[in-house]
């Protein structure tokens, strides 16, 4: 399976720069677009964005293919605002508002490794507990996913008909199983490896 | 239930940043102090776990598929404090690398769906498997409580919304209520078909020995209670506020200013049909847990038949 985050390890200008730098604008960015009152420089924040994501070489189609598939889920919230006297105001603002910082967002993902974002949240004494647990979540994703796609391949492969729910169930099951098994492994490798 | 950036003000973003953070070193502190070592590994597989739980889409009519939440299986499976560690970093992760769910209603996101939905779910299954340990209990709490929880969060994020003057009361709290009594069926019976499954694979990973310590049940129970207080009780009732009543009753009513300092931006009453929907989403809400507690039964009864335990 193709690593979601593909192309936060390509290289470029940007991608160059350092983490702490980038988390932290990207978080002044998202901050300003959410307090401030909307006006010209949001225009101005939109080119800058365009210009940084130009830079990054990371393909355009694949910035909006994840632009257009996030954003269904902020059209969703955002449309219970049309619902009620004077939503298309608060609809507008809030879309544009959120488009914006979706956008800065993903450029921030695909620009910088989580890794490298852990780094920086460890030097600003983040509790060690979820450090961990955000490291081996984010070493091992990737490997339960594929092995959730490979039991369902199987399982596919074995069964005809309408997949039911007990069944989905019972291949969510046996991947915890399978789960808790792997971090038994992974605390003996721990271990033998020196950590306390 | 991910609220992006841009639909939360500031004084909401800081006041659940405040209550996830707090809730979160609660959660913190009693992982350290009560998780044996060999189990830390277990925390980030299982966060590595609910996401890849939430990838796998199971069918529901019309085309559409939902996935699961986890928040009560991952606090039935591994306890209420490792839980909200367990959900905080499926968050953080969904934040920053897809994007999904926004910085700054990051500290919401984890209110409602880390400590919300599964510490106050884990309440729930609690008071339901207290009554009778068995097999069949806990599958029949976990699946109310996976119910419960769906709803609670989801009223919580409609409070956040409405602090916050997104969306008004009126809209938000029917829309998301009654959507979510529905997903919620889908996880209440997911989260049981998931344990009962992991109950035939291996028992011995469903039983429970967390003794509920005194300190982070004040600790959790405070500030679940304090973001109640603060996000749902204000617009949970629609009667004329303290204020309005005592100006009637006292006849200075008429000296309210006739045109406001500030314009309303939702005018009171303006919406005759949905006035009173929050009342029929309460009343619905009232019997659709009564049913709901009726169907974890028989889901209970259907899953572990009475030979079997």
């Amino acid at each position: 399976m193709r690593l979601f985050d593909h192309y936060a390890r390509t290289d470029s200008p940007i991608h160059r720069l350092p983490a702490a730098l980038k988390l932290a604008t990207a978080l002044l960015l998202v901050l300003g677009l959410v307090l401030l009152r909307p006006g010209g420089w949001f225009a101005g924040a939109a080119l800058g964005l365009v210009v940084v994501a130009g830079l990054s070489r990371i393909p355009p189609a694949f910035l909006v293919g994840r632009l257009l598939l996030l954003e269904p889920l902020v059209l969703g919230v955002a449309a219970l605002a049309l619902l009620q006297p004077g939503g298309l105001r608060v609809f507008a603002t809030i879309l544009t508002k959120s488009t914006l910082c979706l956008f800065t967002m993903i450029l921030l993902a695909n620009t910088t490794p989580f890794s490298e974002i852990l780094g920086v949240l460890r030097r600003v004494r983040f509790p060690a507990l979820l450090i961990t647990t955000l490291a081996l979540m984010y070493r091992y994703l990737f490997v339960l996913a594929d092995e959730a796609e490979r039991m369902q391949r199987a399982r596919q492969a074995r069964t005809f008909g309408r997949t039911r729910w007990a069944v989905l169930a019972t291949v969510l099951g046996q991947l915890f199983v399978r789960s808790t098994e792997r971090a038994e492994r992974i605390y003996a490798a721990m271990c033998a490896r020196g950590w306390k | 239930m991910h609220v992006p950036d841009g639909f939360l003000d500031a004084k909401t973003a800081v006041t659940t940043g405040g209550l996830a953070a707090g809730g979160l070193a609660v959660a913190l502190r009693q992982v350290n102090q009560h998780l044996p070592r060999s189990r830390v590994p277990l925390l980030g597989l299982a966060a590595a776990f609910i996401f890849a739980a939430q990838m796998l889409n199971f069918p529901v009519a019309g085309g559409t598929s939902g996935h699961l939440i986890g928040g009560v299986l991952t606090a039935v499976l591994l306890g209420p404090s490792a839980a909200v560690v367990v959900l905080a970093a499926v968050l953080i992760v969904q934040c920053f690398l897809f994007a999904d769910g926004g910085v700054t209603a990051l500290g919401a996101n984890i209110f409602n769906m880390a400590l919300v939905g599964s510490v106050a779910g884990y309440a729930i299954y609690r008071a339901v498997f207290r009554w009778k340990q068995d097999l069949r209990s806990r599958l029949m709490g976990a699946a109310f409580a996976a119910w419960c929880s769906t709803v609670l969060a989801a009223i919580c994020c409609a409070g956040e919304l409405t602090l916050s003057g997104t969306v008004s009361w009126r809209v938000a709290f029917p829309a998301m209520a009654n959507v979510h009594m529905l997903i919620g069926l889908g996880e209440g019976l997911i989260t049981a078909l998931v344990l009962v499954a992991i109950a035939r694979a291996r028992p011995e990973l469903l039983e429970d020995d967390t003794k509920l310590a005194y300190a982070p049940v004040a600790g959790f129970g405070l500030i679940i209670a304090l973001g109640l207080a603060l996000f749902v009780a204000p617009f949970a009732c629609s009667w004329p506020d303290g204020l309005e009543k005592v100006a009637g009753v006292l006849g200075f009513q008429h000296h309210a200013a006739a045109t406001p300092v500030l314009p309303a931006p939702i005018p009171k009453y303006a919406l005759p049909g949905i006035q009173s929907a929050g009342w029929a989403t309460a009343v619905a809400g009232a019997i659709g847990t009564v049913v709901v507690f009726g169907l974890a039964w028989l889901l209970a009864r259907t899953l572990v038949p009475k030979e079997s335990h």
